[in-house]
């Protein structure tokens, strides 16, 4: 496997915006080197594994279950039809508990406003360095790269992420940003990169290292970045989940705290959180209860940060909001239910999504959030799914995926034939499928191809199947063979055996 | 009852034995059946591939040719759901309100084999005869789009001489998808590559299914694999046999 073909399988993606170009390759071929990975396949198969029984078995025992998908889905999707309403509630309840709002349209002008009050919260003395819990949105838009380039160092304190970041790495799963990884691997990082010495790889040896080295960071440094889960329209509360902690100590001992949170990100009113509540953490972690969900409003007196920032994303998410039926996916609540039960990610992982929301999601989110016809990468991905809908039948706000993606693939195509030029009609796809078209809308022309396919294939066949397939065909006959096109189809002998209609 | 039989090209073409044993199953059961000549294809593999406008004409021909009948079978999940799951979707897409008004209307009659069997004729014993070791894969479409449910094994269970075992993993996609087997080849194969694993660990001699496109893709891994295991469509193992029915 070429060296640069492997790196750009496992290197954090590139930021996207609206229209942005990504030049990311095709699915099918980051797809492939993460195939290639044994040990990949072998760590994800069994992390997936076990999390889909345990989810299963804890939604399985909510006697509402159906009812509470159907309601998240109710409130998210009025969410999506007011957001404009909510957006400004939500700024005016934040500024009247004494937050700051910052409006940024792309990721420009997001890391701008997050640099803007880090340069001026940390101080001139000690390391210049922030907290970060988790935040995929603040992957999205290469916070910690950006912050780098100003000579901020924002340190990731979510176990997982810290260890993604010791490797150089992106994320691979939405929950679990290093479920690639095993226990040995990570050992190694450890030693490797914290200066350790000898460490076992019990995971209790593993975390407690880890928590040695974080507590030195969150106990200097002055600013903390979030993400949100969550935020209530009515009274202006931040919350997030975790698991760990560590994001409540990045919300509550710096200074200055920053939260960049996706515009989709709001709910109406407190009381919707019962839903989510229930939803959320038993289709993420099979839990029945989150171990740590923080809120905060504000700013209080005596408690917690001094100054509140929140930071509301757009980075393509109104154009996403403007298709009908692409809508949905902001719906999202992150849960990565989809992920784990998706049988392609089971078997490629996360980065050959090439994007910092893989998996299902991903192939909806990703093309588009980075626009249909952006990249190579891009228009693959509403592809990277066979359309089984086992990610439609866990998602907790029931976002028809499979619907999306054939959507999208609808979008992709139309874009070439109209904007592809030339090229784009004379694409053996394309020539294929209007030939096919032309042939199906005429029964005489479809038999005679019927019978046209009876002879065309005697190349093909040996020993009574077909091996190999010319061109595009090929992929299929490398693992299965296909059996001969029989003597007489159906009509033939409907026709031979009860008469009808002679062509 | 006189029913339209929707043979699906890729079986017509390819797989007609299904066809033929789909005739042979509902005739058996007092069905009259009839197969309207001008039926091609439902536009299923353009619609899923991105091709939407060119599924469209299929759409209104399918509905022209199927509109007239008290009820539609097809021995294809996957067929069957593009008909009731997307049509509506195309016919909005094509902008006519008449087409979406005769999608509706046609919508609730089209059946899959194993759900007309069940929930039209309340039939579960057809009265077949097949002595061999059997598992069975729902396949995506009629598990999930569909929801079969457990209608083709309740079918299967009451197939003489049969020995139906299950299979380890049952609801997970076989990697087939339509243009997906093409255009993400490797990972199809890796999927592939598990489910006949897990089929073989049934040691079974015969994998059924309610779709022979899914049956292709294993049936073609599995004959590659010289496993000797069968792929065999639902249709054809509800026709074998002597079609005396029982008393259950
Ligand atoms: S799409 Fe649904 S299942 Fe997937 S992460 Fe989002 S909420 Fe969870």
């Amino acid at each position: 496997m070429a060296r640069n073909e492997r790196d750009a399988a496992t290197a954090a993606p590139d930021a996207f915006s609206g229209g942005n170009k990504r030049d990311t390759p095709p699915f099918e071929v980051t797809a492939k080197v993460a195939l290639a990975d044994n040990q990949l396949r072998r760590n994800l198969g069994k992390a997936t594994q076990a999390i889909r029984d345990k989810r299963e078995a804890a939604a399985g025992e909510m006697p509402d279950w159906e009812e509470l998908r159907e309601a998240g889905s109710a409130i998210k999707t009025r969410v999506m039809r007011h957001l404009d309403e909510y957006l400004v509630q939500l700024e005016d309840s934040v500024r009247r508990a004494g937050g700051t709002v910052h409006w940024a349209r792309d990721a420009e002008e997001a890391n701008g406003i997050v640099a803007g009050i880090a340069r001026e919260n940390i101080g001139e003395e000690g390391t210049r360095e922030v907290v970060k819990v988790k935040s995929i949105a603040t992957d999205e838009i290469k916070l910690n790269e950006h912050l780098e380039k100003e000579g901020i160092h924002a340190a990731e304190t979510d176990l997982a992420e810290l260890i993604i970041q010791l490797a150089g790495e992106g994320s691979s799963h939405i929950l679990v940003p290093a479920i690639h990884k095993n226990r040995a691997e990570i050992r190694e990082l450890f030693m490797r990169e914290l200066g350790l010495g000898d460490l076992s790889d019990e995971p209790e040896v593993l975390a407690e290292a880890a928590r040695i080295y974080l507590r030195r960071k969150f106990l200097s440094a002055k600013v903390g970045v979030s993400g949100a889960n969550f935020a209530v329209a009515e009274t202006g509360t931040v919350c997030v989940v975790e698991s760990e902690g560590n994001g409540r100590m990045c919300t509550t001992l710096p200074d200055t705290l920053v939260t960049v949170m996706g515009i989709e990100k709001i709910i109406p009113e407190w009381r919707d959180f019962e839903v989510f509540m229930q939803t959320l953490p038993r289709s993420s972690t099979a839990e029945r209860m989150n171990p740590y969900t923080s809120f905060w409003t504000g700013v209080s007196e005596d408690d917690g940060p001094r100054e509140f920032h929140l930071v509301l994303l757009d980075n393509g998410r109104t154009e996403v909001l403007a298709d009908e039926i692409g809508r949905q996916s902001l719906n999202c609540i992150r849960c990565s239910a989809c992920l784990n039960s998706c049988p392609v990610y089971d078997r490629v992982g996360g980065h050959a999504y090439n994007s910092v929301y893989p998996g299902p999601i991903g192939a909806i989110l990703t093309p588009q959030l980075a626009g249909i016809g952006s990249s190579p990468g891009a228009d693959s991905l509403p592809y990277a799914s066979s359309l089984c809908g086992a990610c439609y039948e866990v998602c907790p706000v029931k976002i028809n995926i499979p619907e999306v993606l054939i959507h999208l693939r609808g979008k992709v195509v139309r874009n070439k034939q109209d904007n592809g030029g030339a090229k784009a009609k004379l694409d053996p796809e394309n020539v294929a499928m209007q030939t096919l078209a032309k042939t199906f809308s005429d029964p005489r022309l479809y038999e005679a191809s019927q019978r046209a396919a009876l002879v065309g294939q005697w190349p093909l066949a040996r020993s009574g199947a077909i091996h190999s397939l010319p061109g595009r065909l090929a992929g299929w006959t490398s693992a299965r063979d296909l059996a001969p096109v029989p003597e007489q189809s159906f009509r033939r002998w409907w026709r031979e055996e009860r008469g009808g209609a002679e062509r | 009852m006189r029913v339209g039989l929707f043979i699906t090209c890729f079986n017509d073409t390819l797989f007609p034995g299904t066809g033929r044993a789909t005739v042979e199953v509902l005739e058996r059961l007092g069905v009259e059946v009839d197969f309207p000549f001008e039926q091609t294809c439902c536009g299923q593999m353009h619609f899923n591939t991105g091709y939407q406008r060119e599924a469209i004409p299929l759409v209104k021909r399918f509905v022209d040719v199927f509109s007239g009948y008290e009820a539609v079978v097809a021995p294809s999940g996957s067929c069957v759901g593009m008909v009731r799951e997307l049509y509506g979707r195309a016919a909005e897409l094509a902008g006519d309100r008449g087409l979406a008004l005769r999608v509706a209307e046609l919508q609730p009659k089209v059946y899959e084999l194993s759900e007309f069997l069940v929930d039209r004729l309340g039939v579960t014993d057809v009265g077949a005869y097949y002595p061999h070791r059997v598992t069975y894969h729902p396949t995506c479409h009629s598990l999930r789009m569909l929801g079969v449910g457990g209608k083709p094994k309740r079918l299967l269970d009451n197939v003489r001489g049969i020995e139906l075992v299950d299979l380890p993993q049952a609801e997970e996609c076989c990697g087939f998808g339509g243009t997906f087997a093409v255009k993400n080849a490797d990972t199809s194969t890796a999927m592939l590559s598990d489910k006949m694993q897990h089929i073989k660990s049934t040691k079974a001699e015969v994998v059924t299914a309610g779709d022979n496109s899914c049956l292709m893709h294993i049936g073609g891994g599995l004959a590659r694999g010289r496993s000797g295991v069968e792929a065999v469509h639902l249709a054809e193992i509800l026709a074998a046999g002597s079609g005396e029915r029982g008393s259950s």
